[in-house]
């Protein structure tokens, strides 16, 4: 007969330790926050700052130099808000474009069979992305943009574009009522390219017989706008900007605050895009390529084919981290007074309403949901475009 | 009988060997390339030389005043003029000793680590985890064996720059790793808590985590306790890299095949001791690479203290521009700024790749 094993005493159990450990934990955090919270509120209350949203409403009584929507001293603070966050769309989504396509080519430089495009590019790559963004804001926005004429001076490009130290004025189009039938042919150009793009590949699969796709596209992209344009009597023409007393007229202007973060923004994200173009373009194992030559596909092809929809599947969401990032970077505009939402919102708003608690969770709350949505959007991608492993 | 006899092989054509071959094999291999070539000289042509001229040869090395700045070039007098400032910020020039000899410290401990095969590691690694800081502590504020005390507002430059970026991530590595293992952690409370930890953190711009731990950090504390203001951006910076850190540690724990995990719990070792003894040290050597580039993120993202007010290298060779006596020399300043950046950063990442390569030959297959 052997003895009756001994139990371990309850509070060495796993389970158990892991349920206590994590009820400590838990209430340690609860604590945490109550302790902030109620210094919080104590302190509030000591320098009289009021709490809750109702300071949205106020008249926010400064101006903004850039706001896509209407905006003047007298608007609420609840609508620099909203100019804040649309001004940091703006710059992001722009600087997007350009750092996406600046960042395939130097990666698709970098790779060259051509030995100086390639070190240029690597040259170009090693340089940017080792300097700080900030660095590299206030470098295009005090050294450059600064110091350009004055108005009068302003460098121009023929009477189409000027360039002071007041902005870039370029010429801004001016829709008549026929304008709406060349939209409408640019669109039924896309619809039809899309459907001699599926009949394309539904007879190639059937037949084995290409038809070139690229080439009617752009024939149709073309031609089918350009007879609306000219059917409808040119419905379209630009005004230019004009140098009127101290500074122009009419015309888009692009501040040189927006100017200076764009170019930043664009030259920095594009050396990093550019290496994450490079590495998934490498990441596809040269069997590939010879595979895909072995069958007989030349080389633009073998690119088309084989190696961009594999090298994607890296490329996409390092991509997306870089996206992130650059949206997240663009906070740094307030460094040079670009409106965007942290330099008006978390910036003068805060100083003039003083509310910083619901000021800085609004801003941090709008960052968080865009990263959020964007991760979710990333996470849902990645795992339709994976590897199908059997 | 016929004896096959075969000529001796020709040399090969000129056009494929020596200076011509390679030109044509890497510069002019087709019409295409051609064009791109001669562009990318022309390009060069037109940058190059102007930029050379006004670096070095037409610029002005000697001199103490503006008035001395007569030739074309950059004024690198400026510089030379500043150059203590933008290193040690406004810490009073009799006590730059006590920097300089902490960093040479520093950078002796770090360059014994870093070097293979030299004897008793682990005590100079404890020595630098444990003892430095304090030594360090005790020389940059002072107070100690009689030295003068230097209050935070008066570092600046190239001094704070180092001391954000090694503190920050002096924090930041122990608090990350735990986080990592909260993320991996089979508690659901642990595991929840750390991820919305790391996700609010790496989801907020450093702008507005500097802004935060500014402005809503003081309210959080109890009136009577005012932390440094140097302080509150090192909390923030710790917060915010811990979170950044925290991924790059899991994802080595990640690369961690199943096994190691499962051999440690068959040898009966506890969470802790498998952890400390076979999943960790794995893990980390795999992600070496990744906490250097971590580093050179946060060592870049530093400047960005500047907007709290704190006198880093960017902002002290910024406000510099402001000087009536210097007006106009923002070129030189940010140039610079860049090539200090830029000398740190460029050789961290070379180093990082060289570890990532010489790491790589253990895991290869």
């Amino acid at each position: 007969m052997s003895k009756p094993v001994k139990a371990t005493a309850w509070w060495n159990n796993a389970h158990n330790r892991a349920i206590m450990f994590q009820v400590l934990l838990a209430a340690g955090v609860v604590l945490f926050f109550f302790y902030i919270g109620n210094n919080a509120l104590h302190n509030m209350e000591q320098r009289g700052i009021t709490t809750g949203f109702k300071f949205l409403n106020q008249k926010a009584g400064f101006g903004i130099i850039q706001h896509l929507i209407p905006y003047n001293e007298g608007n609420t603070y609840g609508r620099t808000f909203v100019v804040g966050l649309l001004n940091t769309i703006l710059v992001s989504v722009l600087g997007i474009i350009c750092a996406t396509i600046l960042g395939f080519l130097i990666g698709v430089a970098r790779l060259s069979s051509n030995w100086l495009i390639a070190k240029i590019a690597a040259v170009y790559i090693e340089i940017f992305r080792n300097l700080p963004l900030l660095l590299q804001i206030f470098f295009w926005y005090f050294a450059v943009l600064r110091t350009l004429p004055s108005a009068r001076n302003s460098l121009h490009f023929g009477q189409w574009a000027f360039l002071n130290i007041r902005g870039i004025y370029v010429p801004r189009p001016v829709y008549e009522p026929g304008f709406g039938w060349v939209v409408a042919a640019f669109g039924l150009s896309i619809a039809t390219i899309i459907i001699i793009k599926l009949w394309a590949k539904k007879r190639q699969e059937q037949t084995g017989q290409q038809f070139p796709v690229l080439l009617s596209s752009l024939g149709l992209l073309i031609i089918l706008p350009a007879i609306a344009y000219v059917a409808t009597s040119t419905p379209l023409h630009w005004e230019m900007p004009q140098l009127k007393g101290f500074n122009f007229r009419g015309g888009i202007t692009i501040i040189p605050e927006l100017a200076a973060l764009l170019l930043a923004l664009t030259i920095y994200t594009a050396s990093l895009i550019a290496e994450i173009v490079r590495s998934g373009i490498l990441s596809v194992s040269h069997g590939q390529t010879e595979a895909a030559h072995a069958l007989g596909l030349r080389p633009g092809k073998t690119l088309q084919l084989v190696i961009i929809p594999q090298a994607m599947r890296v490329i996409i969401p390092q991509m997306t981290s870089q996206y992130l990032n650059l949206v997240k970077n663009s906070s740094l505009a307030t460094a040079i007074g670009y409106p965007d939402l942290v330099s008006v919102f978390a910036g003068t708003t805060l100083n003039q309403a003083g509310q910083a608690i619901e000021i800085i969770a609004m801003t941090m709350g709008v960052y968080l949901t865009l990263s959020l949505s964007i991760s979710f959007l990333m996470n849902w991608y990645n795992a339709r475009s994976m590897l199908k492993e059997r | 009988m016929i004896v096959h006899t075969p000529h001796p092989d020709l040399p090969p054509p000129s056009t494929s060997v020596g200076v011509i071959g390679w030109l044509r094999n890497n510069l002019f291999s087709s019409p295409l390339n051609s064009v791109f070539t001669l562009a990318a000289i022309y390009v060069l042509y037109q940058l190059l030389p102007p930029f050379f001229n006004w670096a070095i040869f037409d610029a002005n090395w000697i001199g103490d005043t503006k008035e001395a700045c007569t030739n074309d070039g950059a004024c690198w007098v400026f510089i030379r003029v500043r150059f203590n400032q933008f290193m040690f910020g406004f810490y009073p020039p009799s006590q730059y000793w006590r920097v300089i000899s902490s960093f040479l410290l520093f950078g002796g401990l770090i360059a014994y680590l870093l070097i293979e095969g030299l004897p008793k590691k682990a005590w100079i690694a404890a020595f630098t985890v444990i003892g430095y800081p304090f030594v360090a502590y005790a020389l940059f504020y002072g107070g100690f064996f009689g030295l003068e005390v230097v209050e935070t507002y008066k570092w600046g430059g190239l001094m704070l720059t180092l001391i954000l970026s090694t503190v920050g991530m002096f924090f930041a590595l122990p608090f990350g790793i735990v986080l990592a293992l909260g993320r991996q952690s089979a508690m659901p409370v642990a595991r929840s808590i750390s991820i919305v930890f790391i996700e609010l953190w790496r989801g907020v711009p450093l702008i507005t985590v500097l802004f935060m731990s500014s402005v809503m950090l003081p309210l959080f504390i109890p009136e009577d306790i005012r932390i440094d203001k140097l302080i509150r951006a090192l909390i923030g910076i710790s917060m915010f890299q811990s979170a950044y850190m925290a991924e790059v540690v899991r994802g080595g724990l990640q690369a961690l095949p199943k096994g190691q995990n499962e051999a440690a719990e068959a040898l009966g070792l506890s969470y802790w001791q498998s952890m400390y003894l076979i999943v960790l040290p794995q893990a980390l050597k795999t992600v070496i690479p990744g906490i250097v580039n971590t580093f050179i993120e946060l060592f870049k993202d530093t400047s960005l203290v500047m907007i709290i007010g704190l006198f880093d290298l960017l902002s002290i060779i910024q406000s510099s521009f402001t000087d009536a006596k210097w007006l106009g020399f923002s070129v030189e300043g940010y140039f610079f700024a860049g090539l200090v950046y830029w000398i740190f950063c460029f050789s961290m990442s070379q180093y990082s790749q060289h570890l990532e390569k010489k790491l790589h030959k253990g895991h290869k297959r």
